[in-house]
């Protein structure tokens, strides 16, 4: 089924990307080209096939509990668009 | 020089035939001359490659070498480097400088190999042409009007156009193979895990993988060696004992079983690719391989699989550039929502929000399984068909790409026919296999064509034996492109 | 008509490991603002997460500690949790979801009608988000991204309780049993545990109500409150013909009530998917083994084991086991004893040593006093040395340091005087000075004899053996 201009906005408010209905109508369309070609995943008999989530079929390793990192604070907030007082700012985050 | 290989460069380096500081000039000055036309590079800086160039001389004075000290080496502009921009082909990271290294930059600076230089991209590598980069579209060296496919177009037009002796790629459905391909070099992506992915900027994390574009196997092997190997801050890096990946070079193919599967060689396929890929295939008999019929019943169904997965992982994976702790964040902005909304619109690209559309759709409450779990199943029948194809042979050969390559901007407007372009590609991603182009002849309008080679989990060192067997019985890979001679 | 209330508590305990869940970064509380946050914290460009060993041990120890093996998933898979929030620095959060480390198990907790079992849903390992400052700055919020990345495990309860006061049992003996365990500091100021509380309400018999979630009660104190408040809200509602609305609230302790964050109602649609940088977690054989041999015995195995070892009742054997530190003291003074039963152990354990603890401020592990020390203290008592009362001041004599109980009996000369002859004197000179009372007494006023032992006591400074002197009053009384 074909996505709608509204799900389109849905899906972009999920994302945090601002569209204008011009972009979405555009963008809709090439979605739904898209999602015809990834359509014919569906003629496909899966069942009881286990799905694959990663590159290789190992187990993951895991860390010992030792602290590592050191204090790199001023290098890392100097990347911020804006930051104060030790603190990366945002505008207000309201409750 | 500039057409020498790694090992000629560094035996000319052992033997002070000539300085790195000669080397690294050299190249850079080759860069200065085609850089404006070709676009190949992102970020240059002179002062930094010389330094380490100089590093480099010192360490060749006290003996202390390693193959690839002394060697310019081109970064795709996907691996963070420290005090180097890393844009990744974004406006979004446009003034992004790392405060530390990729593990393969570690692993080049150890070697005391030099940067050349930071190669341009499709944006967040998600692209197959190298248009959609922030910083222009990259031109193939075989014809300027043409894309040298993507999305590691920067590293694959610098290594043709004789910019840069090797250069590194990143491939999570073909992205190193396909512009090797129609860029006329040599390119390897390996087994997922055998490359560290930690300082390579990600795409979809369980596709991407690390690997080298070099003028020959030979190179790649070298390359490879030095960019293998495990790290315990890659939760997907594997352990295992350091191989050296030039051992089988010299092996001779008698006896190699090439599987061929009819599916790569269907509908679809260009008849200039076919006939270059079919004389590749005879070649190989000459050598005394074997050609084994084989069947990828699923590799139909990659493309379509490849476009959940890969856009779903990404979606969650460019969520972190949201303009709170690095990168672009919008001028203008009424509060904290919109703050996001104007900072991810205005710093990722068409293609790059198109793609974080799609992925945020198929993992969206009510679709998930219908798309992201189908996607994962089927992902599962295409790596089970490899799996049945290497009981029968040793090597899977076939087309890179199924066109040579297309005008810029001819396949911008279609996205779908643009995806098409790494069907070949895409199954080994999926399956996690390890794949190479290599150049096997040209085709329409003299653009070079690219042989794939995928072989089964960690036989790098077999593939490259294949390759460079290949490559010592034919030229294709020593062609260069006509017009930009130095 | 009769209303019941539904209740089911989610909450998080921060695992007491050096390192944070997926980086090396550390998680010691209170540090400048993001000095801790390392580049996997921040999500820098090209960064990943690596699982912490000691994180996924302590979540197994919970596991066996609610349900035995039973209950521990081999094979577990982080997912991401995706959604936009300044303190989130990935947009996404890892987490578990459809395969979490722990799978069932329970919780017994007493009630006023005796035990009852409050049944686990699960328990996955997860990262906490940093914090949002909102009050430094106009128009702005100051993100600090210490807690980034901070591992917790999040306990998920079936609707099992049916009382405010049931929800506060389950969480109490839940935070006894993660530090007992060593898996949590359980310090609810840092915010190393918090509950959030899934409350309905419904008619006797009828089917689940709509319900509410409460989110961050960090005291226990504030859970029973905000449940109470809400459960009342819900009934009153219904009760007028109105209809609960499915959603979160935050509960004000200052206003003593709860309410609605519509701010944070937008369609929720968080993305789940396994994390494409994290392998399945298997757990071995081999090590779940290896984990359930160092476990300690748990405070339900010890309170059964009290009351059959040492005929404790069960109010007695459940505060001994209030914490670890307290029930392994008890034994440890038991194993020591030479006279006193283990009951004579329990009331001094849970009523003066402590009341001194409580007053003093410190737990058993800054305790001065041996168990064996405290051992011979009470082995004092049963010998006569001293009484019951002389012995407090004892003890507060080895709480300072002042020595073992021998030594402090003798410096301040508190030796009991068992001499009978020695008490027959003193109680002669009382008798002879307080002749009023023995009237009072021989005219069948039995008050007057209390008065008359206490003199004795006060003339030897407590020290008289108080069977001794009751019995030679009396008999001198009868002459």
């Amino acid at each position: 089924m074909p996505l709608s201009l509204q799900e389109v906005q849905r899906i972009a408010e999920l994302a945090r990307i601002g569209v204008s209905d011009a972009e979405a109508r555009a963008v809709q369309s090439q979605l739904n080209d898209i999602f015809k070609l990834i359509g014919r995943m569906q003629k496909v008999d899966t069942e009881g096939i286990e799905p694959m989530s990663h590159g290789q079929d190992l187990e993951l390793r895991l860390r010992e509990d030792i602290v590592t990192e050191r204090d790199q604070r001023e290098q890392f907030l100097s990347l911020a668009p804006e930051r104060e007082q030790g603190l990366y700012l945002v505008p207000k985050v309201i409750e | 020089m500039l057409n020498a290989s790694l090992k000629e460069l560094s035996a000319a380096l052992a033997q002070r035939k000539i300085s790195s500081v000669e080397l690294t000039r050299l190249f850079l000055e080759r860069v200065e001359k085609l850089n404006g036309s070709l676009n190949a590079f992102i970020t240059l800086d002179a002062e930094k490659s010389l330094a380490q160039a100089r590093a480099a001389d010192k360490r060749i004075a006290k003996g202390a070498t390693q193959p690839l000290t002394g060697i310019p080496v081109a970064h795709k502009d996907i691996f963070v480097t420290r005090s180097w921009l890393t844009t990744c082909g974004s406006r979004i990271l446009s003034n992004f400088v790392s405060p530390y290294d990729a593990h393969v930059i570690e692993r080049f600076n150890g070697a005391g190999a030099v940067i050349l230089g930071k190669t341009n991209m499709d944006e967040f590598a998600m692209g197959s042409s190298s248009e959609t980069s922030f910083y222009g579209p990259v031109k193939n060296p075989w014809g300027q009007a043409y894309v040298p496919g993507g999305s590691s177009g920067g590293s694959a037009a610098a290594v043709a156009a004789r910019m840069a002796p090797a250069a590194t790629g990143t491939d999570t459905g073909g992205s190193i193979r396909q512009p090797a391909a129609l860029s006329g070099v040599s390119g390897l992506k390996p087994t997922y895990g055998l490359v560290s992915r930690y300082g390579m900027i990600a795409f979809a994390s369980s596709l991407d993988q690390g690997g080298p574009l070099a003028k020959s196997a030979e190179d790649l092997a070298l390359l490879l060696n030095a960019m293998a190997g495990f790290d315990a801050r890659d939760s997907t890096s594997v352990e295992r004992v350091a191989e050296d990946y030039r051992r089988e070079l010299d092996k001779p193919l008698a006896g190699l079983r090439i599987g061929v599967p009819k599916e790569h060689f269907g509908e679809g396929l260009a008849g200039d690719v076919g006939r270059a890929v079919g004389a590749a295939l005879e070649e190989f008999e000459k050598l005394g391989a074997k050609r084994v019929p084989i069947g990828l019943p699923n590799s139909g169904l990659s493309v379509p699989a490849y476009y959940v997965i890969a856009p779903a992982e990404a979606a969650s994976n460019l969520s972190r550039f949201d303009g709170v702790r690095y990168g672009h964040r919008a001028k203008e902005y009424r509060d904290l929502a919109d703050m996001y909304r104007r900072t991810r619109a205005e710093g990722f690209g068409a293609e790059v929000r198109r793609r974080i559309l799609i992925g945020t759709y198929v993992l969206s409450h009510g679709y998930y399984d219908a798309y992201y779990l189908k996607a994962q199943k089927i992902r599962r029948l295409i790596a089970d068909d490899f799996v049945e194809a290497f009981k029968r042979c040793d090597v899977v050969v076939g087309p890179t790409s199924p066109t040579v390559a297309f005008k810029i901007g001819a396949k911008a407007a279609d996205p779908v026919q643009m995806y098409l372009n790494d069907i070949y590609t895409i199954p080994a991603n999926l399956a996690g296999l390890p794949g190479m182009s290599i150049p096997c002849g040209f085709g329409r309008d003299d653009l070079p064509v690219g042989l794939h080679i995928v072989g089964n989990y960690f036989s790098e060192a077999k593939m490259l034996n294949v390759a460079h067997q290949y490559q010592k019985a034919t030229d294709w890979h020593q062609r260069e492109p006509a017009g930009i001679q130095p | 008509m009769n209303w019941e209330i539904v209740i089911g508590l989610e909450t998080h305990a921060q695992l007491s490991t050096k390192s944070k869940m997926f980086s090396g970064g550390s998680t010691a509380f209170g540090a400048p603002p993001n000095t801790q946050a390392n580049a996997v914290d921040i999500a820098l460009p090209g960064v990943l997460p690596v699982a912490n060993k000691g994180a996924v041990e302590r979540a197994i120890r919970f596991g066996l500690a609610v349900g035995g093996e039973k209950v521990i998933n081999r094979r577990s898979v982080f997912a991401r949790k995706n959604y936009f929030y300044p303190d989130l620095p990935k947009g996404y959060q890892i987490s578990q979801y459809e395969l979490p480390i722990v799978k069932g198990g329970e919780i017994r907790i007493l009630t006023e009608s005796g035990e009852k079992a409050i049944r686990l849903t699960r328990a996955h390992l997860e990262e906490d988000a940093g914090k949002s400052l909102h009050e430094a700055f106009q128009d702005k919020s100051g993100i600090d991204l210490n807690r980034a990345g901070v591992p917790l495990l999040e306990i998920v309860s079936e609707p099992d309780m049916r009382s405010a006061a049931e929800a506060v049992a389950y969480a109490k003996t839940l935070h006894a049993l993660v530090r007992w365990i060593g898996i949590c500091d359980g310090n609810m100021q840092e915010g190393s545990f918090r509950c959030d509380a899934n409350v309905s309400v419904r008619r006797l018999g009828a089917p689940l109500g709509t319900r509410c979630e409460i989110k961050n009660l960090n005291s226990f104190r504030f859970l029973e409150r905000a449940i109470e408040f809400e459960a009342k809200r819900q009934i009153e509602i219904l009760k007028d013909g109105g209809k609960i609305i499915q959603e979160t609230r935050l509960y004000d302790a200052d206003k003593d009530e709860t309410r609605s964050m519509r701010t944070k109602e937008e369609a929720h649609d968080y993305r789940y998917f396994p994390d494409p940088d994290l392998l399945p977690l298997e757990v071995s054989e081999k090590w779940i083994e290896e984990i359930k041999a160092k476990l300690p015995e748990l405070p339900e195995a010890k309170r059964k084991r009290y009351q059959t070892e040492y005929a404790l009742s069960p109010y007695d054997a459940s505060l001994l086991t209030d914490t670890r530190e307290k029930a392994e003291y008890f034994e440890l003074v038991c194993r020591s004893l030479e006279g006193p039963a283990p009951k004579t152990v329990a009331n001094w354990i849970t009523g003066e040593l402590s009341a001194l603890l409580n007053d003093r401020g410190i737990d058993f592990s800054q305790l001065l006093i041996s168990g064996k020390a405290f051992a011979k203290l009470l082995d004092r008592i049963k010998d006569g040395t001293i009484s019951a009362n002389v012995a407090k001041e004892v003890l507060h004599g080895m709480a300072n340091g002042e020595g073992d109980a021998d030594a402090i009996i003798v410096k301040r000369g508190l030796k009991q005087i068992s001499d009978a002859g020695a008490i027959e004197k003193i109680v002669d000179e009382v008798l002879a000075a307080n002749a009023k009372q023995v009237e009072d007494y021989r005219a069948g006023k039995g008050k007057a004899f209390n008065s008359l032992v206490g003199q004795v006591m006060k003339a030897t400074q407590g020290k008289a053996n108080p069977g001794q002197v009751n019995e030679i009053l009396k008999r001198k009384l009868a002459g």
